[in-house]
């Protein structure tokens, strides 16, 4: 008698946890199915795009398949653009580490009540409207904005910085920072700072608790933040079609006139697919390394 | 307060760290600060300062293009956030409370629509409706266009997987015990998931749908590129007029803009009085 209970249990359980299953599947199923009609297939509907030929008229002519569109991401253009967009977004990581880095600090070591204001001083431009704050940048900067205008009121000359480099750098600082702020905040408020305290009982110096025990217990925020700022950095089209010139092509607004301009769909699906991988490779190294230290993000 | 023995107070390298941060405040604000001035500006050029005025709020107001693309940016907002925080919600739950094959994959497949970057998505929707809009002319003899329909569907889709990130937080604080606790007293599943698991991750949902109708009415590149004729929103008939030069109409436009989304954030601030589980950024711009 015993016996047969013993062996039906394990059926049951199994009957259960197969159920159970089912009801899991079932629940995700309606986002599954959303995500793989308008994700997984516009996807691979890129993937097969670029291994298509464009014709005369700009058409993409899918059945005479090639490498061609591949070939021309080693034209020096190409290089050039992933080149200036690779230094950009790492200038605008750095740039946003060394501005967020002292004020996170500065927000995790206040009392609670001026931290929680601090932060909703932070969250506020972080919520607010990309395009909108990237256009501030365009009134200041114009050649009648208020920086050319105080520059000639204190007597010098008038400042051109709209459409340049410069001009895209300041935009992309601006629009991510809170992106660095946010993550960095988040990781040094949740430090245990009796370490600190118990490195400087050590006879250790400021800098030397900073360097040995701050900075590395705030790792995993430096990383989140520099990831949330680099990856989108990388793919920016708003920020360089509005503050940036002709000779600023970064390779979002270079995607995009492939396909509104130049006409060229497989070419464009090319450099989509590059910039993808580059994207998911860093990505799955920032997984990699840093996921398992915290979970930070 | 222990927090501040790393510095003493009004040490050489605390003013520095204080500076630092006032400047980089200052740096938030003024661009913000100088719109909201040259906003009330009466003068035809936007560089020249000559006396408060409403005019452009006004002129705002009356622009027939400017009402449309607004009507457009809401019906999408509001079509987006909804779909998107169901789906959002069950693909959460699905994730946190249940093992089921394929999950990794579903996993890896929620984070993707965050991590790609936004112009490659753009593309890939675009070149999507046009050859599936092709296929259903040449199959069935439907024909449907660009249009809010496109912009939609395609809110939703990059919205999912915010939703699902914000939701997933506040499920995986909660105390699963409480759901066995129910389960105990005789409640069926979906009983304790109304009555208590619900309830308890509401903050969540109304967080993670904050947060689709933020992006969603932020959305530039995506819905650039899925608009049609007559079916542009609000920061795409901006982002037109932004290119083409610097405007005291558009100032007014944007302070609108910026306006509606302090009133988010006041809202989401009331949604979450708890700090610590206040909604987490997300990476889009």
């Amino acid at each position: 008698m015993n016996d047969e209970v013993a062996v039906a249990r394990p059926e049951l359980e199994e009957a259960a946890r197969r159920a159970e299953s089912r009801r899991g599947f079932l629940i995700a199923l309606p986002a599954w199915f959303y995500l793989t009609l308008f994700f997984v297939i516009p996807l691979g509907i890129v993937a097969v795009y670029s291994f298509a030929t464009r014709s005369s008229t700009g058409r993409t002519i899918l059945g005479d398949w090639n490498l061609n569109a591949y070939r021309r991401l080693w034209d020096s253009l190409v290089v050039e653009i992933a080149a200036r967009t690779l230094v950009l977004a790492l200038v605008t990581t750095l740039i946003c580490l060394l501005l967020a880095y002292p004020l996170a600090y500065y927000m995790a070591t206040r009392r609670p009540m001026v931290r929680n204001i601090l932060l909703i001083l932070v969250m506020i431009p972080f919520w607010s409207n990309f395009l909108v704050r990237t256009y501030a940048w365009k009134v200041l900067l114009g050649s009648d904005g208020p920086v050319s205008q105080l520059s000639q009121a204190l007597g010098g000359e008038p400042i051109r910085l709209l459409f340049t480099n410069t001009a895209v750098l300041i935009g992309l600082v601006y629009g991510f920072l809170p992106f660095m702020v946010l993550p960095l905040y988040a990781a040094l408020e949740r430090m245990d700072w009796g370490l600190v305290e118990a490195a400087r009982d050590l006879y250790a110096g400021g800098w030397t608790a900073f360097r040995k025990v701050t900075w590395p217990l705030s790792l995993p925020g430096v990383m989140a933040g520099s990831i949330l700022v680099f990856i989108p950095t990388l793919g920016a089209y708003v920020t360089p079609a509005i503050l940036g010139g002709a000779k600023t092509t970064l390779a979002g607004d270079y995607i995009v006139s492939q396909f509104l301009a130049a006409r060229n769909q497989p070419f464009g699906s090319a450099l989509s697919m590059g910039m993808m991988l580059i994207m998911l490779a860093a990505t799955i190294v920032y997984f990699r390394w840093f996921r398992p230290s915290g979970r930070d993000l | 307060m222990s927090v501040t023995a790393g510095i003493r107070p009004k040490s050489p390298a605390e003013r520095l760290l204080a500076t630092n941060s006032w400047l980089v405040f200052a740096f938030f604000y003024a661009p913000i600060l100088v719109l909201v001035v040259f906003s009330f500006n009466a003068n035809d050029n936007v560089g020249i300062w000559t006396e408060p005025s409403l005019r452009w709020y006004r002129e705002v107001f009356q622009d027939q293009a400017v009402l449309n693309a607004l009507k457009n940016s809401l019906i999408v907002a509001a079509i987006s956030t909804v779909a998107s925080t169901i789906l959002g919600t069950m693909a959460a739950l699905a994730l946190e409370r249940f093992r089921f094959r394929g999950q990794k994959f579903y996993d890896g497949l929620l984070y993707l629509p965050i991590i790609i970057p936004e112009v490659t998505m753009a593309v890939m929707l675009l070149l999507f409706f046009a050859q599936g809009f092709q296929w259903l002319d040449s199959t069935i003899g439907w024909s449907p266009t660009f249009g809010l329909g496109t912009i939609s569907l395609s809110h939703i889709a990059f919205n999912i997987s915010f939703v699902t990130v914000v939701v997933r937080a506040r499920l995986g604080q909660m105390d699963p015990r409480l759901e066995e606790a129910a389960a105990d007293l005789y409640a069926s599943r979906w009983q304790a998931f109304r009555r208590v698991t619900l309830p308890l991750i509401m903050p969540g949902v109304l967080g993670g749908a904050l947060l689709a109708l933020t992006l969603s009415l932020d959305d530039v590149v995506i819905t650039n590129f899925v608009a049609g004729p007559g079916s542009t929103t609000l920061p795409v008939y901006v982002f037109g007029l932004v290119r083409r030069g610097v405007t005291p109409l558009i100032n007014a436009v944007s302070v609108v803009m910026l306006v509606a989304s302090m009133i988010l954030v006041a809202v989401s601030f009331g949604f979450q009085r708890d700090p610590k589980s206040r909604v987490e950024p997300s990476s889009r711009s």
